[in-house]
């Protein structure tokens, strides 16, 4: 019974940690979707990019961890402006299709360009030496790595809730992702909040990115392995919402760890079969907006 | 003698949670009626349209059209009942030519837009229709014209045509005026003067010139809620109306 | 001032009940079709390849440039006909015609039942659910191994003689004109549906569905009608993949191939009919000569493409001759 009950925790504290990370990636996407209506099916790329640059400044240049996390995520950030400006804004305007391909068309254009200066194997992973091991947290022991992943990721998501519901900036992406018109008619300069909030997305995806390379292998196809993943977590919780994508990473990333570990005969079959079932059942996600 | 009215609504209710949208409409629209409905913004003609048609269910309350009760039924459903709209914003198919716009529209009324087996282009008299009443429109120059590429007040009249082409008994036109520049309005009033007869139509309009001209009967609508009923005479005098639209400034065109 | 003998210009109603009528420049693809037959017989085996995937993006084309519908989990029907031909196949059930007609079959259940479950929905959830649908069938397919061959792919797979008279040769001879006769078909099927007035209704609801609705049409069930078409003619390009190959590959279940074949089609042009015929030739022999110059990254360039391509040339190849002639005709 003690049996059980173990596996059951390991698999809650693994899932956990799979799903801060799966949210902090994909949160960026879920915004920005709702505020400029924009299929972006590259964000992984941002992610991949925080990591291979975390992973460069840790590995050849020994930056220390924390410094290494926060400035990759904070190039990867600035990167995003100019991308935004000249590229995606070109086509806010245009039809789903025309979005679909042009961000399929940059997933492949990063992947060769991950390939072409990393190599295609993955980045291997070194966390400082500090957090190697194991925690007794009381109920068991657990990598430490991963315990920090998810306090980490605690304070991240509550520093991003504090910032979108206390401040002004955030109010006004809340606005807009309501009602993009009305926002522009009381003065709120959309083209600056997209282009912000594009690349706080992208910063977002770029720390998951990052602190999650123990979890989800940096590569050069990653944009691409964790596409669906990231699109469950989004559509299922709700274009534009903060909340909905969290619960449905809570579910998606538990639910995979337990699937993975209890029965991987199946693999993600059953995922798929409910992420199909949920969406039928609400079109709009979890917390979407009709 | 009471004639069937060809729109009744029975005590209509609309409430978005806690917000109520339309509230106890009660409404009829004889047969062959020109009626218009006015209000202020935000009074619910729109939210009041979108009942009928169904692109909103109701809460509570009947909708029946010529004495069918349509409530439950689906937007496409009630259009096979008799019910034409044209929307307040073109909807039209854009990248097509307006010949083919009006085409679809006489294919789906006449039931053949379903068939796969046999080629459109045997289905000569569709298309002869079509035609036909793009002449009675004096929109015939601009046939194979892709219909975005005409004026905008031709596009409304697009708009008209789409709705007519359902041969329909009941005809809602939600602002046909609306956006169209001064020198074009008049083609809108035109086509508008010369709606059949027999087809019952309600229009929802701003311009009061337009709504005097036309209507035998008006609708004031504040709030969600029908204010007061009356022959253009009756609601032009009436002193609750003029307190309602105090402040509002009416639209004139021409 | 009357030159020749005038005759009258045809009114708008005669141009556009006559639209179906067949061009010249449509049999084209099958003069070069032919053509490729005697003057290059070792480019055979590609050749058959080539036109599978224009059966397959003319597939596309029906739901997508068509209707409108923007799906990224097309490859799902052609990988539930290649599975389903290839493992009649290699169970006992040898011969050709009718495993291809079970392969459409199949993949058109698959379509019709996924169909009246996702399309009610659009935007991005009807996309999400299109990916998803995708990956639990190859999911399905990958642990199946007992039946499927799991991630070496199907192996085993015997075809006999068509009729009972045409052996697959080496050179691939009867495997191209099996294909083109097959495709020939499809081809035919998506003209009369295209032209047809159920045709028509389709490109009325990809331009505005919200007047569609208010015209009257079953909107979900025209769409529901022509997606499970285009799964069945999906699923007999897999079957024909399979039986020509002697083969089915795992990852021709995957995104990579729903990626591809929505390449082909925007780069020949989408809702045109013919440009499954010009992007499918086109894709395999860009991807050819690119992985031969850049193996590693020849992917990349295609990605770079298809931007340029969103960029500047959204209506694909036939968009660029539309213009071009319209140019010509101007200065004329």
């Amino acid at each position: 019974m003690a049996e059980a009950g173990s596996v059951v925790v390991s698999i809650l504290f693994h899932g956990l940690a799979n799903a801060m990370i799966l949210y902090i990636i994909a949160v960026g996407l879920s915004v920005t979707l709702g505020l400029m209506g924009f299929v972006n099916l590259a964000h992984g790329m941002f992610a991949a990019a925080g990591g291979y640059i975390a992973v460069t400044l840790m590995g050849r240049l020994e930056f220390p961890f924390a410094a290494a996390i926060s400035l990759a995520a904070l190039a990867v950030a600035a990167a995003s402006v100019p991308l935004e400006r000249l590229l995606y804004a070109r086509l806010y305007g245009a039809g789903e299709l025309e979005q679909v391909l042009f961000t399929i068309g940059l997933i492949f254009v990063s992947i060769a360009v991950a390939k072409s200066i990393y190599g295609p194997l993955s980045q291997p992973f070194i966390a400082p030496a500090s957090l190697t091991g194991q925690i007794d947290l009381g109920f068991g022991r657990f990598p430490t790595y991963r315990a920090l992943i998810i306090v980490v990721g605690f304070a991240i998501i509550v520093a991003l809730w504090l910032t979108i519901e206390r401040t002004r900036f955030g109010a006004k992406v809340r606005a807009a992702v309501d009602n993009r018109r009305m926002a522009q008619s009381l003065g709120i300069h959309t083209d600056r909040l997209f282009t912000l909030t594009f690349a706080l997305g992208s910063g977002l995806a770029a720390l998951g990115g990052a602190i999650g390379a123990e979890i989800l292998p940096i590569g050069p196809s990653y944009a691409l392995e964790h596409l669906v993943y990231v699109l469950i977590i989004v559509a299922v919780g709700g274009l534009g919402s903060l909340r909905g994508p969290f619960y449905a990473a809570l579910l998606l990333g538990i639910s995979d760890t337990a699937c993975k570990y209890l029965i991987p005969e199946l693999g993600a079959f059953f995922i798929y079969a409910a992420v199909i079932g949920l969406l039928l059942w609400r079109p709009m996600g979890l917390f979407g907006r009709a | 003698m009471t004639a069937t009215p060809a729109l009744e609504t029975r005590a209509l209710w609309k409430r978005f949670g806690g917000l109520v949208v339309a509230s106890a409409i009660d409404f009829r629209l004889e047969p062959g009626a020109r009626h218009a409905l006015i209000g202020p913004n935000g009074a619910g003609k729109t939210t009041f349209i979108n009942l009928i048609t169904g692109r909103l269910s109701a809460s509570a309350g009947q909708i029946l059209i010529a004495g069918h009760d349509v409530t439950k039924l689906s937007e496409a459903q009630r259009v096979k009942r008799g019910l034409g709209r044209t929307f307040q914003i073109n909807t039209l198919f854009g990248g097509l030519s307006v010949l083919e716009n009006v085409t679809l529209a006489i294919a789906e009324r006449t039931g053949i837009a379903g068939q796969m087996l046999r080629v459109a282009g045997t289905h000569r008299p569709v298309v002869e229709e079509a035609y036909a009443r793009l002449e009675h429109l004096k929109l015939a120059a601009d046939a194979l014209q892709p219909v975005r590429a005409l004026s905008y007040g031709r596009q409304r009249l697009v708009e008209i045509a789409m709705a007519l082409a359902l041969t329909p008994r009941v005809l809602l036109l939600d602002e046909p005026a609306a956006g169209v520049p001064g020198g074009e309005s008049s083609i809108i009033l035109e086509a508008i003067q010369a709606l059949p007869e027999d087809v019952a139509v309600l229009i929802i309009e701003h311009d009061m010139d337009l709504v005097f001209r036309f209507a035998r009967r008006i609708t004031v609508m504040a709030e969600g809620a029908v204010l007061v009923e009356g022959t253009p005479a009756e609601i032009a005098a009436d002193a609750q109306v003029r307190a309602v639209y105090l402040g509002e400034t009416h639209q004139r065109h021409g | 001032m009357v030159a020749t003998a005038t005759r009258a210009a045809p009114s708008p109603v005669d141009r556009l009940a006559r639209r179906h009528r067949l061009r010249f420049h449509e049999l084209l693809p099958w003069a070069a079709a032919i053509a490729v037959f005697f003057l290059l017989p070792d480019y055979l085996g590609l050749g058959a390849n080539i036109l599978i995937m224009v059966l397959f993006a003319l597939s596309l084309d029906l739901i997508l440039g068509y209707a409108g519908i923007v799906t990224l989990g097309h490859a799902a029907f052609y990988g539930v006909g290649a599975y389903t031909a290839g493992i009649l196949g290699a169970r006992g059930w040898s011969e050709p015609l009718s495993g291809l007609v079970a392969a459409g079959a199949l993949a058109g259940l698959v379509g019709l039942v996924s169909g009246m479950v996702i399309l009610r929905t659009r935007g991005l959830t009807l996309l999400m659910l299109t990916l998803a649908i995708l990956f639990m069938l190859q999911e399905a397919a990958n642990k199946a191994g007992f039946l499927t061959g799991g991630a070496d792919g199907l192996q085993g797979v015997v075809i006999d003689p068509i009729l009972g008279m045409f052996r697959f040769d080496l050179f691939g001879r009867t495997a191209y004109l099996y294909c083109l006769i097959v495709l020939f078909a499809g081809w035919l099927a998506a003209r009369r549906l295209v032209h047809s007035p159920f045709g028509r209704s389709l490109t009325g609801i990809r331009e505005n569905v919200a007047r569609m609705h208010a015209l009257g049409a079953n909107v979900r069930w025209r769409l529901i009608t022509v997606y499970t078409i285009a799964a069945m003619m999906a699923g007999i390009a897999g079957g024909l993949q399979a039986q020509t190959t002697q083969f089915a590959a795992l990852n021709w279940l995957s995104f990579e191939m729903s990626g591809a074949i929505l390449i082909m089609l925007i780069l020949g042009g989408s809702g045109r009919l013919y440009g499954a015929f010009i992007g499918a030739p086109l894709y395999m022999i860009v991807q050819d000569v690119l992985s031969r110059i850049d193996p590693a990254y020849w992917f990349g360039w295609i990605g770079l493409l298809l931007i340029a391509v969103v960029m500047f040339a959204r209506g694909g190849v036939l968009g660029l001759l539309d213009r071009a002639l319209g140019a010509l005709r101007r200065s004329a």
